[in-house]
């Protein structure tokens, strides 16, 4: 019988962290306690809880990680609702990984270049399987600069990773910046758009960027000013999606499907597409 | 009738009454016609149609088209006037923004009733009121209009427009003798497993395109249950057999006292699924258990399932006809 | 070639069905041709088409994917796909039997669609060549010609007789089934309906509609244009275009939960539906504008685009004569063909 794809593979949820008010991150393995599947960064799965639905998350978790896969997600409909209710060894579906991933093995795109990450609240989820696949084979890439942004701290995703890891990480710059003052946060304010002007990043760089829409429309307009060119800056795309591999006709971006083409693009890429996103 | 109708529009676009004129578009063949909005003379000129084949029910439209900016013209056939006034009457159609001119109406020639009776390649109809004249690919034919009727019309209830500004042509009557039951009778005086039977038959073609929701004047819900991913009822396609029932079921019920019986879903269903008929049930019951009753007839009477009095029947109705035995 | 007298039809049918279930389209209460399991006294429609297309015997509207059965905190994975019997369909038109290979193209390609390539793998396409078309075919316009048709095997009803020629080899395994009922015949009855074919074909009213635009025109300048919205204007957002449609493709995955296991179905979903693309996050079609633009833009340019230029539409016309408000593409195609 031919294999597939839409039959999906049960996952154990071995740990719940929870990193934001609306934020948790999942670890996953297989039945056999190993990694389900392998994927590049940037790719997605297909997570369900039967019963309730499927849906598609960015794998979190860097491939270089040998053990288990890891999900941020946060709560915001039916199925999400339903995820963060459940508890350690629990069961759930996994099929995957879909998508093409960033172009991490690259070297006119990514690789050995300078990185600048731009995220916006859980937008930083996608990014943090790069982040991490870069902190591992630091070898192969430049200076990394990283510019977070959340409504308040409490927002931040990954925060403990962050400060611990990221910031220990030799040539990695960590700029995080929450939307309004608050008691306990010394950091700067101000929306991310703002904070990348600011830092007037320099243009040799490749530029990775999630975030909410009005995030990246803002941010990619500085950019441009600054000089940066459409091929430099990728991001990832999200949209309704049910077969995750460019059948059932949902997710297309005019002749692009986000699950199979995508989730990642490049701007000049976008900017030949309708903005029906 | 058609020049009187456009000259009227551009009357009332020239005049400043009205900014905005709904009605019919010609299509690729004479007989295809589409709802349209129309702005201008020009406009109205070149697609404007007011014919023996303009079928589509315009009243459900003006629940988006009352809400914007200006006056429009409508044009209703006395059936969809009597949507028309339902609607108004649910507070769906904004009546102040609506200028409605009533048309005369002698039934509509539905293409599909044509069709049935063997003839092929229809390149163009037309309608003198008597007879219809059809052009196909393999020959000419001419057909009395009365056997070219859509069910709607071929069981037409009423030729009298129950809500307009002005009138163009005549006005009718309410037709008494509408045979309009007849076949509900006979569904009546089947047995439940014949009933049963006929029903499966007919429903078990459908396709949930929802093409009759969607269509009906009365189905005007901002969210509709069978859309709500949490009733649990919202497959786009039936489950099991019971589920592709109670679709039309529940439908009919929620339009019980509200559908003015004006028979689009009928009209457009892909699969020629009679639905009309569960409509006119609940109808005739209606009629039988609370009195006549015409949903539209007017804008202010109470529909006797909203209403509550004291002669109303008992809700054991079902045991007294019999129904637990 | 082959031929049989056509009163032998029902041996023929009876021969096939012994060996593989059958289907014709017959013509059923509502006096309109759907696609029936062959049993004695079913006879084969005079219609030109079935109201519903063939798709479904490929695509068929719902599809159980897999069930699930959860106990405490585990789940179990039920995989029920079963190997399907062999089948013929007979009188397939040459419209649809182009929309299986459009179909192809989506579900045969890698990831392969296993539903999907095991009803094709078991599937006999016999087709039946057109004689009368109907005002709203434009299959011509695609390159289809209904007097020859593709498919596993092709018949032409001409003359008193049923001619037959195999164009694969389960075409030719079909006619070799039926064999003791054929005779080998010339081929003059067929070119000659054919020829008077043709000529029916060439005054048919959509016969020369002018598909051009659709490419050589930009994607966004399309995507862009003013026409949309007054096409649309009428639109009342149901999914009968799709549905009948031999060559819409979306569906919807859902789970239903029987109260002894879950059931992972899909099913036909629409474009012109407005929960297509909702998410909890938003949507990005909010009107029916935008709805019903994705629909054509697919058929005409985004399928093209992906498919050497191949248009995801057969003209086999069920759109026109279905639609509630009598919208369709030959009018979209139509209204941008004008402005050229």
């Amino acid at each position: 019988m031919l294999n597939e794809t839409l039959i999906p593979k049960v996952g154990v949820i071995t740990d719940i962290r929870i990193d934001t008010p609306d934020v948790k991150t999942f670890r996953v393995v297989g039945t056999d306690g190993k990694k389900l599947f392998e994927h590049i960064p940037g790719q997605c799965a297909m997570v369900s809880v039967p019963g309730v639905g499927e849906g598609m998350f960015s794998i979190t978790s860097s491939p270089t990680n040998t053990e288990f896969m890891e999900f941020s997600i946060k709560r915001c409909g039916c199925l999400t609702t339903v995820l963060h209710a459940l508890e350690e060894g629990q069961q759930i579906t996994v099929r995957g990984p879909y998508g093409n991933g960033f172009p991490v093995e690259d070297p006119e795109k990514l690789k050995g270049k300078d990185l600048l990450f731009v995220a916006g609240g859980i937008g930083l989820a996608p990014l943090r399987s790069v982040i991490n696949y870069v902190r591992d084979k630091r070898e192969n890439y430049g200076k990394v600069q990283i510019v977070y942004g959340s409504r308040s701290k409490d927002d931040l995703v990954d925060y403990k990773e962050i400060l611990d890891e990221w910031m220990a990480t030799p040539d990695f710059d960590v700029y995080l910046t929450i939307d309004r003052e608050q008691e306990g946060w010394d950091g700067h304010v101000g929306f991310v758009p703002n904070y990348v002007k600011e830092l007037t990043p320099d243009l040799g760089k490749t530029v990775l960027m999630c975030g909410p829409p009005v995030m990246i429309k803002f941010t990619l307009a500085g950019l441009k000013e600054l000089g940066f060119k459409e091929t430099q800056v990728f991001t990832t795309m999200e949209l309704r999606m049910k077969c995750a591999i460019g059948k059932c006709g949902r997710c297309n971006i005019g002749n692009k499907y986000v699950c199979k083409d995508g989730p990642v693009f490049s701007f000049d890429q976008l900017s030949e597409l309708p903005s029906e996103y | 009738m058609q020049e009187a109708v456009i000259n009227r529009a551009k009357e009332l676009l020239a005049d400043g009454t009205v900014n905005r004129v709904a009605g019919w578009k010609t299509g690729e063949f004479s007989f295809d016609t589409t709802p349209a909005v129309f702005t201008s003379a020009e406009e109205l000129d070149a697609d404007f149609v007011y014919n023996d084949f303009c079928a589509p029910n315009l009243s459900k439209y003006l629940v988006k088209e009352s809400r914007k900016e200006g006056k429009l013209l409508v044009f209703l056939k006395p059936c969809d006037t009597y949507s028309f006034n339902q609607l108004v009457k649910e507070h769906r159609i904004l009546r102040e923004n609506v200028y409605v001119i009533g048309v005369e109406c002698t039934g509509k020639v539905d293409a599909e009733t044509v069709k049935l009776k063997g003839i092929k390649g229809i390149t163009s109809m037309e309608s003198d009121g008597e007879n219809v004249t059809i052009h196909t690919l393999y020959g000419n034919k001419v057909l009395p209009k009365s056997e070219t009727l859509g069910t709607k019309c071929a069981t037409c209830k009423s030729k009298k427009h129950v809500a307009y500004d002005e009138l163009i042509g005549n006005d009718g009557e309410v037709d008494e003798e509408s045979k309009r039951f007849e076949v509900v009778e006979k569904l009546e005086a089947m047995t439940p497993d014949e009933r049963y039977e006929f029903w499966r038959g007919e429903l078990s073609r459908c396709i949930r395109c929802n093409a009759c929701r969607n269509v009906c004047p009365a189905c005007t819900c901002e969210s509709c249950v069978f859309d709500n991913p949490d009733s649990g009822i919202a497959q786009k396609a039936a489950a099991d057999s019971f589920e592709e029932n109670m679709f039309h079921i529940i439908r009919a019920f929620h339009v019980t006292g509200r559908c003015t019986d004006c028979g689009e879903c009928t009209r457009v269903c892909p699969q020629n699924i009679p639905l009309h008929l569960l409509n006119r049930k609940y109808i005739k019951d209606i009629n039988k258990f609370y009195g006549d009753f015409q949903a539209g007839a007017d804008t202010i009477s109470k529909a006797p399932l909203n209403d509550y009095t004291f002669g109303d029947c008992e809700p054991s109705i079902v045991y007294s006809r019999g129904g637990n035995e | 070639m082959f031929r049989l007298p056509v009163e032998r039809l029902d041996e023929l049918f009876a021969m096939v069905s012994a060996a593989q279930t059958l289907y014709i389209p017959a013509d059923g209460k509502d006096s309109r041709a759907h696609y029936t399991k062959w049993e004695e006294g079913i006879k084969l429609s005079n219609a030109l088409n079935t109201v519903r297309s063939a798709k479904d015997f490929f695509f068929p509207q719902t599809t159980n994917l897999c069930d699930f059965n959860k106990k405490d905190k585990e789940i179990e994975i039920i995989d029920n796909r079963t190997e399907s019997e062999d089948f013929v369909v007979f009188g397939v038109r040459a419209c649809d039997t182009r929309s299986f290979t459009i179909l192809d193209k989506v579900f045969l390609v890698d990831p392969v669609d296993s539903y999907y390539a095991t009803r094709r793998e078991h599937g006999t396409v016999v087709t039946l060549a057109c004689t009368e078309p109907e005002e709203t075919c434009f299959c011509g316009v695609f390159g289809i010609d209904a007097a020859s048709p593709e498919g596993d095997a092709a018949c032409w009803i001409a003359d008193g007789y049923l001619y037959i020629t195999a164009n694969t080899e389960k075409g030719e395994k079909f006619i070799s089934l039926v064999s003791s009922l054929l005779e080998e015949s010339s081929d003059e009855a067929v070119e000659a309906q054919k020829k008077a074919t043709a000529e029916i074909m060439s005054r048919l009213p959509f016969n020369d509609i002018d598909t051009s635009y659709f490419r050589k025109n930009t994607l966004l300048e399309i995507f862009n244009s003013d026409h949309w919205k007054k096409l649309s204007e009428a639109c009342i957002g149901c999914g009968t275009c799709t549905f009948v449609c031999p060559t819409c493709q979306c569906y919807d995955i859902k789970d239903y939960d029987t109260g002894c296991g879950i059931k992972r179905y899909r099913t036909w979903d629409s474009c012109m539906y407005s929960d297509f693309t909702k998410t909890a996050g938003g949507n990005p079609r909010t009107s029916q504008v935008e709805r019903f633009r994705q629909r054509f833009m697919h058929k005409l340019v985004y399928f093209p685009d992906n498919n050497n230029e191949e248009f995801g539409c057969v003209g086999c016309g069920r759109c026109i004569s279905r639609c509630p408000i009598s919208m369709n593409i030959v009018k979209v195609i139509k209204t941008f063909g004008e402005v050229q």
